[in-house]
């Protein structure tokens, strides 16, 4: 066990759905469950880093301290990350980086949401004519499955991707998360299902597209000395390996949301790998791994397309080759690198802050055996990987 | 493209400063004077360049042609702050990379040009279109159509 190793003592999660209710609320159920899966007391606890959500007012923004008073004050130190999409990963960095320097033992990292209906538009009125997020809807209509459409039309027009492909992520994400039960949707999709939903922003369909959801994770984090001391043993338990949080190289040369363009090339050259390559590629480095080494990979299915595109990005695959990949059966439970055995936001939708918490919570069970019906077997190495908007990168490796 | 505005109407930008609105419209991007990279959306200060600290752009006409990166269709009313026709019809987007300025830049095509009309890597030129229209005022955004022929064979302006 390397000394930067952080142990995962505890995960819990509250199902996600929609149901509109205070984003709070979700948020006790996923710590409570934490604790409990932990072994530990809410007063154990010394550090609260809270995943924000900017949907739901003041608490959203300061989600450390919310959670920390929600759970009755202790005087545990907070912090409160907002990285849109990448902000579980963001929190989790910020109790790490407490941990390894010694402040503190014990770490509680928390991500709730309560989601509006339909498309993510800006946050807050007004027109606000300096704000990239505000005028790419204004002047473009730009929505957020705009940009998951233009990933998705590259794949079929350079590699030949077709919209049975994209389909095929849909039914094995849909198979895997049928019986999870923190996951929203738990329906099997046959590709006509997906090929018969409405278009949206072409070429995806409604079921290319991952929802948005109401949703709570939550993790209890700690140092290998406190673990040891309240474990015994740590064989078998999960640790986290690597956490990237990476942002982009300039130039940024491919169209990233929310932008209106790239970084220019004119004058710099691009960096051998692009952004969402360094994301995964930073965590290998700090891990010491590489993609030949792991189990399974949770990446952020914001729409089938992008999957694929994560395959090549983790290295699971050479760019152009992850429709074969998935063809091949091997991104599916039971195949040589499954695939978001959770079922992915496919069967989640997307609770932002919640997200890439959530994610690490499935490597961990899948790690320790505890994954039902959707266990890997023999997982011994999982990675999770995702985005958030302003170039928030957000990958963490867990290993036992 | 501004068949669809009537005489009537008076022509604005929906933002200012970005593009041109005569004959032959073009981008309007920011250049550094001390490493010459580019930027867009328009900016006067803060190079991004993380290896120069100028603190001055310029402005600069981007090439009116360039490929197209990527495509998709608005299926359905973008949520506001966008202001969707009613009844809405649907509309593609376009990203096309600028060869000299070494940017890909995002915009909608002309009404009527859909996502069947598109390919990667064909050759696109900057128009202006209608946005919406308020108290008889055409609000207009820059769009991407495909390049006529001739002006293909002629160059870039």
């Amino acid at each position: 066990m390397s000394d930067r190793d952080l142990v995962v003592l505890g995960v819990g999660m509250h199902p996600w759905g929609k149901w509109g209710r205070d984003f709070t609320e979700y948020g006790m159920v996923a710590a409570r469950a934490a604790l409990k899966d932990a072994g530990i007391e809410w007063k154990d606890v010394q550090y609260v880093a809270g995943a924000d959500t900017i949907r739901n007012g003041y608490p959203g923004f300061i989600a450390g301290a919310t959670f920390a008073q929600k759970m009755g004050w202790t005087g545990a130190r907070v912090s409160s990350s907002y990285a849109a999409c990448a902000s579980g990963a963001m929190s989790l960095q910020t109790a790490r980086a407490s941990i390894l320097a010694g402040f503190c033992d014990v770490a509680m990292v928390i991500g709730a949401d309560t989601t509006p209906k339909g498309f993510f538009a800006p946050v807050g009125g007004g027109d606000r004519k300096n704000d990239p997020d505000w005028l790419r809807f204004h002047l473009l209509g730009a929505t957020n499955p705009v940009y998951f459409a233009l990933f998705a039309r590259r794949r079929m027009d350079l590699y030949g991707a077709t919209s049975e492909d994209f389909a095929q992520v849909k039914v094995k994400n849909s198979l895997h998360g049928l019986n999870n039960p923190n996951a929203r949707f738990r329906k099997e999709s046959a590709i006509e299902d997906v090929l018969n939903s409405p278009v949206v922003s072409d070429p995806l369909r409604l079921l290319d597209i991952c929802a948005t959801s109401d949703g709570a994770a939550a993790m209890i984090v700690t140092s290998r000395a406190f673990a040891e001391k309240h474990l015994g043993s740590l064989k078998g338990v999960p640790r986290i390996k690597a956490v990237s949080t990476s942002t982009p190289t300039y130039p940024q040369t491919i169209l990233e949301l929310p932008d209106f363009a790239t970084d220019s090339s004119a004058v710099v050259m691009p960096p051998a790998r692009g952004f969402k390559d360094s994301i995964c590629w930073d965590a290998y480095e700090e891990a010491g791994v590489g993609p030949e080494d792991l189990s399974m990979a949770e990446v952020y299915d914001l729409s089938t397309a992008l999957e694929l595109d994560w395959y090549e990005h983790l290295g699971l695959c050479a760019p152009g080759e992850a429709e074969s990949l998935l063809r091949s059966g091997a991104t599916t439970i039971g195949g040589r690198i499954p695939v978001n055995p959770s079922g992915g936001l496919s069967c989640f939708g997307e609770a932002i802050p919640a997200q890439a918490i959530a994610q690490v919570c499935e490597l961990v069970w899948q790690l320790r055996g505890q994954a039902g019906d959707r266990q890997i077997e023999n997982a011994k190495l999982g990675i999770t990987a995702n985005q958030g908007l302003f170039g928030h990168g957000s990958s963490v490796i867990v290993g036992i | 493209m501004s068949e669809t505005a009537t005489s009537n109407a008076s022509q604005v930008p929906a933002v200012e400063g970005w593009f041109t609105l005569d004959q032959n419209p073009h981008l309007i991007g920011s250049q550094c004077p001390s490493c010459e990279t580019y930027v867009f959306p328009p900016r006067e200060s803060a190079c991004p360049n993380p290896a120069c600290d100028s603190d001055e752009l310029k402005p600069t006409p981007f090439s009116r042609f360039g490929t197209v990166w990527s495509y998709a269709e608005n299926r359905y009313a973008p949520p506001l702050p966008y202001r969707a026709a009613e009844p809405f019809e649907p509309y593609a987007l376009v990203a096309v990379q600028l060869e000299k300025e070494g940017i890909i830049v995002l915009g909608q095509a002309p009404k009527g040009i859909l996502a069947t009309d598109l390919k990667v890597g064909m050759r696109m030129q900057l128009e202006t279109d209608v946005l919406y229209r308020e108290d008889d005022v055409d609000y207009m955004i820059y769009v991407w159509a495909p390049a006529v022929q001739d002006e293909v064979v002629g160059g870039a302006k």
